[in-house]
């Protein structure tokens, strides 16, 4: 399987639009290199803007740019795009809904190397609490390709959150984006895993791990706000279990998210996510991901945990 | 294009503060301070100055007014409504549930009003974003954003006076209100932000000062400002805060105060 980073999907698709929508502008704060916005500053560097390090500006004037009819697409490592900004985003862009598209780049611990200074656990929890705000977290570079497109041609503020390092594919070229939809990848009769970005490869090969003896459902949710909860309701009906897997904090995120979807219908559910802790220095995003037990294990123990529950339940 | 005589000018400054003292009213609180000493330069701004349509507020190649000091959303009401662009009626309903008029200005509801403001230290940044689209488009749109002096302790106002001054913006205005007071005391003791014009002239700004309450000297200097070219220009406002209301002028605790029945009474007599 192909793999590219979704941030050169987020570069690549940007000069792609720009090409033919000439109000596309694109913002960055001395990190373009690492959000790939210089591959539209190259293309078009009369509409890229570097704002230097200073990202409280760089999203309010991509705020007086949406004022003025652009669509500025403004991007930053996640921990500084939500949380450096965050009243930036939410007193005068949310608040009046304007056009502005922010890319939260680096997010959860996929900045690895960088400590927890450069690593965003909390960025969906942020940008889900303000108002208006959509928030999207894809799962493979195709899926940020078709959010990017959806984020340019549909108006209101918009938040993408996207990993440094490459994924693998788990979607197809023939796949389309439907907004608020949460995407059925594998299904499955007795469990059902709700997943974002690099945890979904990871229930899906615990789904694959288990085949045999428990019929794992993964479903990917990529629009995090507005959160289709009917469609989640719909997907986990009848399995004997729930869990919830996220490169991002058990506060705030997906996690809570389902929970708040799938209160009153008495289904167990169970959590793999980072704990209410800062992320830190690795040598290797999986060396990351095992540390802080977002592993395909992990996502195995808590189907495991989740049956047991259901078992418990019935006896 | 809206223009003014100087006397003419005067008037209608006038019955901007008193509007703001009818909004303010007696018992409850108001950004009175900060909305009289922005009258004058408000005055001339949407008066005289701004290239406008009155049947299309939403031009595209309008000259913008963003105040970045929301606080003085009084003003802009004031001014709104002596413009015509909203019902006079609706002064009398400012901050109360269901109003057009919130405590801080909201563009969403409130016709005329070009940005969210409110959380001060963001307007000069909005008003960059807004002067390097219209350039970009080539319209000949102008904007002014007016900053509050107290305002100047936000971090953010110098990220925008550094990348204004980077990106050569001409079509750019600040105008900083003066007044030399802030919420809870003199600007001297709060967080002292002296030599303004030497600090945005280090930027690479252009820097003019006036008198922020003489309306011939407003506009000249305003005049002034579109003569500039490949930097953005900060004038400098001297201005009293409460100016027009005698008892107000200069006092603290007039920044987000209350009128006594016998103020209340007294500001109205002063500006009739």
């Amino acid at each position: 399987m192909a793999e590219r980073n979704q941030r050169t999907a987020y570069g690549e698709t940007l000069v792609e639009l720009g090409g033919t929508n000439e109000n596309i502008v694109v913002l960055d704060a001395d990190l373009s290199k690492s959000t790939m916005g210089v591959l539209f500053k190259e293309k078009f560097p009369e509409r890229h803007f570097d704002m230097g390090i200073a990202e409280q500006n760089l999203m309010s004037v991509a705020a007086g740019m949406a004022l003025a009819g652009k669509v500025p697409f403004a991007a930053s490592f996640a921990v500084f795009a939500s949380g450096r900004a965050y009243d930036q985003l939410r007193q005068s862009i949310a608040s009046a809904r304007l056009n502005v598209k922010v890319c939260g780049s680096s997010s959860g611990l996929s900045d690895f190397g960088d400590g927890f200074t450069h690593q965003a656990v909390e960025d969906i929890a942020l940008m889900r609490a303000m108002p208006n705000m959509t928030v999207f977290a894809p799962v493979d570079d195709l899926e940020t390709e078709r959010i990017v497109r959806y984020m340019a041609e549909n108006e209101g503020p918009m938040y993408i959150r996207i990993n440094r390092n490459p994924l693998q594919r788990v979607t197809s070229e023939r796949d389309v984006f439907e907004f608020g939809k949460p995407a059925v990848l594998r299904d499955g009769k007795d469990i059902t895993v709700f997943a974002h970005g690099v945890m979904v490869k990871k229930a899906l090969d615990a789904a694959e791990d288990l085949s045999g003896t428990v019929d794992v459902k993964v479903v990917n949710v990529s629009t995090l706000k507005p959160l289709a909860e009917d469609e989640i309701v719909s997907a986990a009906a009848g399995s004997r279990g729930i869990v919830v897997a996220e490169e991002h904090s058990v506060i705030g995120g997906l996690c809570a998210a389902v929970s708040q979807a799938m209160r009153g219908h008495g289904i167990p559910i169970e959590f793999v996510a980072i704990q209410d802790m800062f992320g830190t220095s690795a040598q290797n995003y999986e060396e990351l991901l095992e540390e802080y037990n977002l592993t395909t294990d992990a996502v195995i123990n808590a189907i495991s945990n989740v049956k047991k529950q259901h078992e418990r339940g019935r006896s | 294009m809206n223009s003014m005589n100087v006397s003419n000018l005067e008037r209608v400054a006038k019955q901007i503060r008193r509007n703001i003292v009818e909004m303010v009213g007696i018992g409850k609180a108001g950004h009175l301070g900060g909305s009289c000493s922005s009258a004058d330069i408000a005055t001339v701004l949407y008066f005289h100055k701004l290239r406008r349509k009155d049947d299309d507020l939403c031009w595209s190649d309008r000259d913008r007014l963003i105040f970045s000091k929301g606080h003085a959303a009084l003003c802009q009401y004031a001014a709104l409504a002596e413009l015509g662009i909203i019902d006079r009626a609706e002064l009398t309903r400012v901050k109360t549930l269901g109003g057009i008029l919130q405590g801080h200005p909201d563009m969403v509801r409130c016709p005329g009003i070009e940005a969210n403001t409110g959380s001060l230290g963001q307007g000069l940044s909005i008003s960059l974003g807004l002067a390097l689209a219209k350039r970009l488009d080539k319209s000949p749109a102008r904007i002014y954003c007016i900053i509050g002096d107290g305002e100047l302790n936000e971090g953010q106002c110098w990220e925008a006076a550094m990348a204004a001054a980077h990106y050569k913006v001409d079509n750019l205005v600040a105008i900083i209100d003066r007044n030399h007071l802030q919420a809870t005391d003199e600007t001297s003791k709060i967080m002292s932000c002296d030599r303004i014009d030497e600090k945005f002239r280090a930027f690479g700004w252009e820097t003019l000062t006036v008198d922020g309450h003489n309306i011939e000297q407003i506009i000249e200097v305003l005049d002034k400002a579109d003569t500039v070219e490949e930097k953005p220009v900060a004038i400098v406002a001297e201005t009293v805060k409460g100016k027009g209301v005698s008892f107000a002028e200069g006092k603290v605790q007039y920044h987000n105060g209350t009128l006594t029945k016998d103020e209340y009474d007294e500001a109205i007599a002063g500006l009739l």
